[in-house]
């Protein structure tokens, strides 16, 4: 019988990505509720020191994968390995994280394996033994509650929402011979080209500074990277930025940009249309500068400042420096 | 029906034609007013306007770029009730050749899974070089269909792209991830997922409107497919979004003074900074 929280585990050059270990603490909190085993599914070429890691964030147990195939990631290989394991242990629930490549990973491993995923979610319980997890749909307009009538239930959990919290178990490891079939392997990586920014990916920031039309032009983002830059965040733009050639398309939050969900998020001359609020509206602070109290961003801010943002946020990226000292 | 060059001979070169499917979805409009049912069942489809799911239009328009400068055909297949014919008609508008709608009642509350494998099997009997998804509809924004339909014809995916080139034998593509841009290839027959960037999706002109009317679209029925269509996942509940309670305007006479005091609350109740 299907038994026991089995989770994905992403790294990237060596490291683990921080919803991995989101991931791992989620697993223990629904494993500990019925005194099931946490195992991590953790694939790549030489990764196997970073199990440890993940030891420390409640996993019991980790299938490590360990081949030059696996790197860099390529949807088949992984998919082939991820769903090879998961037959061979059968745990009841399986978790990845709704990043890129979990988004990707997860609906070809759910169709390897014939069995329901919930995406992006927000929350996940058990409830009378089974799966629930909480997810926005329509844009977060509303959520669903879904079950999975199959095993593995799947869900893949939203980055930045789901607390990591350390909880040190063996984190032991079990090495698994992976053995790919290079022919299968259609896809190739020919190049990596790294944002060289130094800045946080939208989805992993934990303080995002956006800006919209009422920054008037690509200078006007400057005092946004000023008070980014204070708030260690990353600067993000509303469509209408991107669309006029002030931002680049990875830089838009919103129904066809980026979702997000930091502890903080400052909307500077945006008015707050429904399809921005698609991309921010699980962030857990959110704070708006605007000279339109009507605007309708205020009806989703926790804290409004209505006046002209050229003068709020310089004062404001003064007073952080001084609260953050 | 034109025999896909691919399905023939992988090696081919001269012969550039490419058959072109896109999967389009009927989805609320972006500004629509969602409303949850009383008693969690769903949402009230009565006051929506639907439209093509903005992803499958960068997916429409990016087979309509290949068919114009490799010739070759482009079917649009949808899954959907019988209103989902304004979806493939405005497909057929743009340009697309021919339709194919599955559409039975059997698919009201499938899942990802069903729809893919309904969707796979139309495509298997269909030449198909490139197949191309919205990278999720924002309606269920599940993100699923693309690799799901890929997995059920066993092809490579590639999914997120905002940037696709053809050369004939393979696709390059352009993803990005998160701090990074990947550049990766792959073979035909391959399924690809359209992220905003890709291209500028065109509006259907009047003349392709009338066009448009007297395109072919195949109806098939669940039972012509031979798909089991019981759902995986499936939504037991849908309930309103989390209520945030009411924010707090900042008071003060001077930009200082508030940006002061919004300092101060979001360092000490919000404890955000
Ligand atoms: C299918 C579809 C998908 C979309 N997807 C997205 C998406 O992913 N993301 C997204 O953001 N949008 C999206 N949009 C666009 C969306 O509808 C809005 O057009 C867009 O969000 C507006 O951007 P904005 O708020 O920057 O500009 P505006 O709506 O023009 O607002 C500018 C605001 O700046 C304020 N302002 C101006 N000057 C100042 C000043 N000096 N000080 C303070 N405030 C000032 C104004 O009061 C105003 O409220 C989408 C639309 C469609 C149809
Ligand atoms: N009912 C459907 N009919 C045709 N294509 C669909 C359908 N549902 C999803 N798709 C395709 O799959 C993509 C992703 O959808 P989803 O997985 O539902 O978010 C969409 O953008 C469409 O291209």
């Amino acid at each position: 019988m299907a038994k026991g929280v089995m989770i994905v585990a992403e790294q990237r050059d060596g490291a683990l990505r921080k919803i991995s270990l989101e991931l791992a603490s989620t697993a223990r909190k629904l494993a500990d509720q019925s005194g099931d085993e946490v195992s991590a599914i953790l694939l790549g070429s030489g990764i196997e020191g970073l199990a440890v890691e993940l030891g420390k964030y409640g996993v019991d147990k980790v299938f490590v994968g360990d081949n030059a195939a696996l790197e860099p990631y390529v949807t088949e290989a992984h998919a082939e390995v991820v769903a090879k394991i998961v037959k061979e242990n059968d745990p009841s629930i399986l978790l990845l994280g709704a990043s890129v490549q979990g988004k990707d990973l997860s609906s070809r491993v759910a169709a390897k394996l014939a069995t329901g995923l919930a995406t992006d979610c927000t929350d996940v319980k058990i409830d009378g033994g089974k799966l629930v997890a909480t997810r926005p749909m329509y844009a977060g307009k509303c959520y669903g509650e879904v079950v999975v009538a199959a095993n593995p239930q799947m869900a893949s959990l939203r980055p930045n929402v789901f607390p990591a919290a350390e909880n040190a178990k063996a984190g032991a490891v079990v090495k698994v011979d992976v053995a790919i079939d290079a022919a299968s392997i259609k896809s190739k990586v020919l190049e990596v080209q790294k944002d060289t920014s130094g800045k946080v990916d939208l989805t992993e920031a934990t303080v995002i500074v956006s800006g919209g039309r009422g920054m008037k032009g690509p200078e006007g983002f400057a005092i946004l990277d000023e008070l980014a830059d204070v708030l260690k965040g990353t600067v993000g733009a509303s469509r209408a930025a991107v669309d006029a050639g002030w931002k680049a398309q990875k830089d838009q939050v919103g129904q066809t940009g980026k979702v997000v969900s930091p502890n903080l998020y400052i909307a500077c001359g945006i008015s707050g249309a429904i399809q921005h609020l698609a991309g921010m509206s699980s962030s857990k602070c959110i704070v708006a500068i605007n000279k339109d109290a009507e605007a309708p961003i205020f009806t989703k801010a926790d804290y409004g400042v209505v006046d002209d943002l050229f003068k709020v946020i310089p004062e404001l990226t003064a007073v952080c420096k001084k609260l953050v000292a | 029906m034109r025999e896909s060059p691919r399905l023939c001979d992988a090696q081919e070169k001269e012969v550039l034609t490419v058959n072109i499917i896109a999967c389009v979805k009927q989805v609320p409009d972006t500004e629509a007013q969602i409303k949850v049912k009383a008693d969690g069942s769903g949402i009230e489809e009565g006051q929506i306007k639907w439209v093509m799911n903005p992803y499958d239009e960068y997916g429409v328009e990016e087979a309509l770029k290949l068919k114009e400068k490799n010739g070759g055909e482009v079917t649009v297949v949808s899954v959907g009730p019988a209103r989902a014919m304004e979806t493939i008609r405005t497909a057929l508008a743009m340009g697309a050749d021919k339709g194919v709608h599955i559409c039975d009642p059997v698919f009201d509350g499938a899942d990802a899974f069903v729809v893919a494998n309904a969707l796979a099997a139309v495509i298997k009997t269909l030449p198909h070089d490139i197949i191309l998804c919205g990278q999720r509809a924002i309606d269920d924004d599940a993100g699923q269909v693309g690799s799901m339909l890929a997995e059920a014809l066993g092809l490579p995916q590639l999914t997120l792209v905002t940037k696709l080139e053809y050369t004939g034998s393979t696709v390059k593509v352009i993803r990005p991830i998160e701090g990074a841009q990947l550049s990766v290839e792959t073979v035909l027959p391959c399924v690809v997922t359209a992220q905003k960037g890709l291209n500028e999706p065109r509006y259907a002109s009047l003349p392709g409107i009338m066009k448009a009317k007297k395109k072919p679209v195949d109806v098939k029925d669940a039972a012509a497919l031979g798909i089991a269509t019981d759902a995986k996942a499936k939504v037991a509940k849908t309930i309103p979004p989390p209520a945030r309670p009411p924010g707090k305007i900042i008071c003060g006479d001077e930009p200082a003074q508030k940006a002061a005091e919004l300092g101060r609350l979001l360092r000490e109740e919000a404890k955000a900074i």
